[in-house]
């Protein structure tokens, strides 16, 4: 038995974390969430250089050939940072082309998608909350009509995964040259989203599971969650270990040491329930899915109340711009619904655990 | 990651399971001796009290937190009988074996480990609950024999105990901490009245113990003069990593499907009913999460690492999963909840019997530190803030580490 990261995962995450703690400070963080796109060259070469993009693909297209839980403990600690970018998208396209049986794709993206020289992104969700890939609609075709919402930074794809109806997926090369994309005002500027409307445009078929992707990215969801609500935690501990007042730190005060408490007891455990989802992604078939959408309701939800609490916990100066835990709490909004509120995967998760068949 | 527990441990596991197969039925559970005789067998095969000497009726095994894990798992799955439960052997007998004299060993532990006699813990007292440490009951050495008085409270199953570990003031001038004495005595003596109290559940399960010049040999004190605070500690130390189990928590998870299942919502069982299923799948979150925190919990103490503040958030964690079960299951069985929960073993009882597990999951949140303490422990202890205030003088001692009164 031995239920931890392995030396070299918690290396990996001691190195990611130190890049961060390096290379973005409040004032960068700010900037780029205030930016116009919400994307900082410079950040994302230096991930692609660390090796941070290409985690999980294979070592002979450029990738460092891990595992999810590897690209989950990382996710962690970039929900620790709330790291702005496309790297969601990203990991999760390059699974879905590497899950595919066509080497030429894999030849031409997946080395590409492993330094950061080409961005790829997923695009899933239509209107009414449609995330699940039972809910598609888009009409299977070599070329695809119809559109998407909530795409991860569209605007910058070089490559676009397309979920279709049958739970299908396609693949957009230079979406930017064939669809019509337009920015939402999102509300977590360090994860922007588009509006896609493809008309006629030219797509290749994806083989491989849709379902796959979703829990793929129901790991990833939950990690980041799991780091943000940590975030959360320590920068209301912080806090409350230096603002004084009637004459101490506000943490001596039993009500506020008391909801520190609680939040910190509410996530700390819910480590090892990211770690095992990404196992069984990565050596535990039967569980896979069901772990992917339980860690995912659960520690979204988490996340939130953390953020909520840790904004209560600050006072006055939470509520504004400047200070930076409101990008935690659009993050854990982000972490929430992206992909379907925390309901849909907890009625997914009665299901596939056959509750209602006597044990 | 590796959630197997390797060749040897999955070998051994079939031999725990064999064992089992072959020396329980469930159908045993009720007969006493059948019970007793089963503990003797696992004892000799080294499943129970493993790190008791076999001089003092243990099977002295070498300590090994999986064989302990996973005999735990098997005798739960197959409600196989443990050991004994309750005060002696959970607390004082560990207490004994780390600071008892040899002849207090060889007097005390081999009859509790049997469960022939059992132990009241004397620690509570109507003016020292969380501040333990404040205890008044006083104890004076007369001749050969201390003399007690005073009051001890929540005494779980005294009236049913021969004897009982207590904190009694014997060192009236010294400092709060110092002047406590961990004294045994005997509870069958005249100035000893145990007045039972009634509970919310109607039960009585705990009491008021009186001292009236109550008497004790003067050699039944573990350590030293003065030193009962820190003998103490192993005990309530013991008692804290005791509650937080998974595995009590998984079977009852279990059973509150059961009740989903049989239960209906608009004409169908409730556990198709979307609310019903989205509360189960909240609690299943919390559920897996502890389980699997303890599981990194334990990998890291098998490898000698620090789990971090985790640790010292268990009891606040297995409270709160007590409250959510209890609270869905009041909602499934409905207006069974109105009824009070019949006791004994061969009364039938219906679906109330889940508000005894209601009013369990409040006693939880109170026995072995209550939540408001826990609190207290994880944000001083785990986050490192500032300890609450202590009133200075007094009865108060300049050494008080923590808010626990440790």
């Amino acid at each position: 038995m031995n239920f931890d990261l392995s030396e070299e995962q918690t290396a990996l995450q001691d190195s990611v974390g130190r890049f961060f703690q390096a290379e973005l400070d409040q004032t960068r963080l700010l900037k780029i969430f205030d930016s116009d796109d919400g994307h900082d060259a410079q950040l994302w070469k230096a991930l692609g250089d660390l090796g941070v993009l290409g985690l999980m693909i294979d070592e002979r297209y450029g990738g460092t050939g891990l595992e999810m839980l590897d690209a989950a403990a990382v996710a962690e600690v970039l929900g620790y940072h709330a790291a702005p970018g496309p790297h969601l998208g990203q990991v999760l396209a390059a699974l879905a082309i590497a899950q595919c049986d066509d080497d030429a794709l894999k030849e031409r993206w997946l080395p590409r998608l492993a330094s950061g020289e080409s961005i790829g992104t997923v695009a899933l969700a239509e209107a009414g909350n449609a995330w699940q890939p039972n809910e598609w609609t888009l009409i299977k075709s070599s070329t695809l009509s119809g559109s998407k919402r909530n795409v991860l930074y569209a605007q910058h794809a070089d490559i676009m995964v397309v979920g279709v109806a049958g739970g299908q997926l396609m693949l957009v090369e230079h979406p930017g040259e064939s669809a019509e994309i337009s920015e939402l005002p999102g509300l977590d500027g360090t994860r922007r989203i588009d509006h896609v409307v493809f008309n006629d445009t030219p797509a290749v078929a994806l083989n491989g599971s849709a379902g796959k992707l979703r829990d793929a990215a129901c790991v990833l969801l939950a990690a980041d969650a799991f780091g943000g609500a940590r975030r959360c935690v320590d920068m209301a501990v912080d806090y409350a270990l230096t603002r004084e007042q009637f004459g101490q730190v506000i943490g001596a005060f039993q009500a506020l040491k008391h909801q520190l408490a609680n939040v910190a007891a509410d996530i700390e455990p819910a480590r090892g329930l990211y770690w095992y989802a990404a196992h069984a992604f990565d050596a535990v078939p039967e569980d896979a899915e069901r772990m992917a959408a339980l860690a995912k309701a659960h520690l979204a939800e988490r996340f939130l109340n953390a953020a909520r609490e840790a904004t209560q916990a600050h006072g006055g100066i939470a509520y504004t711009w400047e200070y930076p835990l409101h990008v935690w709490l659009k993050r854990a909004v982000f972490d929430r619904m992206y992909l379907g509120e925390t309901s849909v995967h907890r009625a997914r998760v009665a299901q596939l655990s056959s509750w209602a068949e006597a044990s | 990651m590796d959630l197997s527990y390797g060749a040897e441990y999955e070998a051994f596991r079939e031999e725990v399971r064999g064992f089992i197969l072959a020396n329980w039925s469930p159908a045993h559970a009720r007969d006493t001796e059948r019970v007793a005789a089963f503990r003797l067998q696992a004892t000799e095969a080294g499943y129970l009290y493993r790190s008791i000497p076999r001089r003092f009726g243990g099977s002295e095994q070498p300590a090994d937190v999986l064989r302990a894990q996973v005999i735990q798992e098997e005798f739960s799955r197959a409600r196989a009988p443990m050991e004994v439960v309750g005060n002696g052997v959970r607390m004082l007998v560990p207490t004994l074996l780390e600071c008892g004299a040899e002849w207090q060993k060889e007097k005390f532990v081999p009859p509790t480990v049997r469960g022939e006699v059992d132990w009241a813990q004397g620690y509570s007292e109507p003016g020292s609950g969380s501040d333990l440490a404040s205890v008044r009951t006083r104890g004076e050495l007369v001749g050969d024999e201390w003399v007690i008085n005073g009051q001890k409270i929540w005494t779980s199953r005294a009236h049913l105990c021969r004897y009982m570990f207590a904190l009694v003031r014997t060192e009236p001038e010294a400092p709060k901490h110092q002047g406590i004495s961990y004294l045994l005595l005997d509870l069958d003596q005249p100035g000893v009245t145990i007045r039972p109290l009634k509970q919310v559940t109607g039960q009585s399960e705990f009491n008021e113990v009186f001292f009236d010049d109550a008497r004790t040999p003067a050699d039944w004190i573990v350590g030293q003069r003065g030193e009962g605070w820190q003998v103490s500690r192993s005990t309530l130390k013991h008692e804290r990593t005791g509650i937080g189990n998974a595995e009590t928590y998984l079977v009852q998870f279990s059973k509150l499907l059961g009740v989903a299942r049989s239960a209906t919502k608009n004409g169908r069982p409730a556990i198709e009913d979307p609310v019903v299923q989205d509360r189960l799948a909240e609690i299943e979150g919390y559920l897996q999460s502890h389980k699997y925190s303890t599981y990194r919990q334990l990998s890291m103490n098998l490898a000698g690492k620090d789990p971090g503040p985790v640790t010292t958030m268990n009891k606040l964690v297995v409270t709160n999963l007590g409250h959510q079960i209890a609270a869905l299951a009041q909602d499934l069985i409905g207006d069974d909840s109105l009824l009070l929960p019949v006791y004994g073993r061969d009364r039938k009882v219906g679906n109330e019997r889940w508000m005894n597990q209601f009013f369990g999951s409040l006693g939880v949140a109170i026995a072995g530190g209550t939540s408001n303490i826990q609190r207290n422990i994880i944000g001083e202890r785990g986050y490192g803030l500032p300890r609450d205030n202590v009133v200075p003088g007094g009865k108060a001692s300049p050494d008080r580490k923590g808010g626990d009164g440790s």
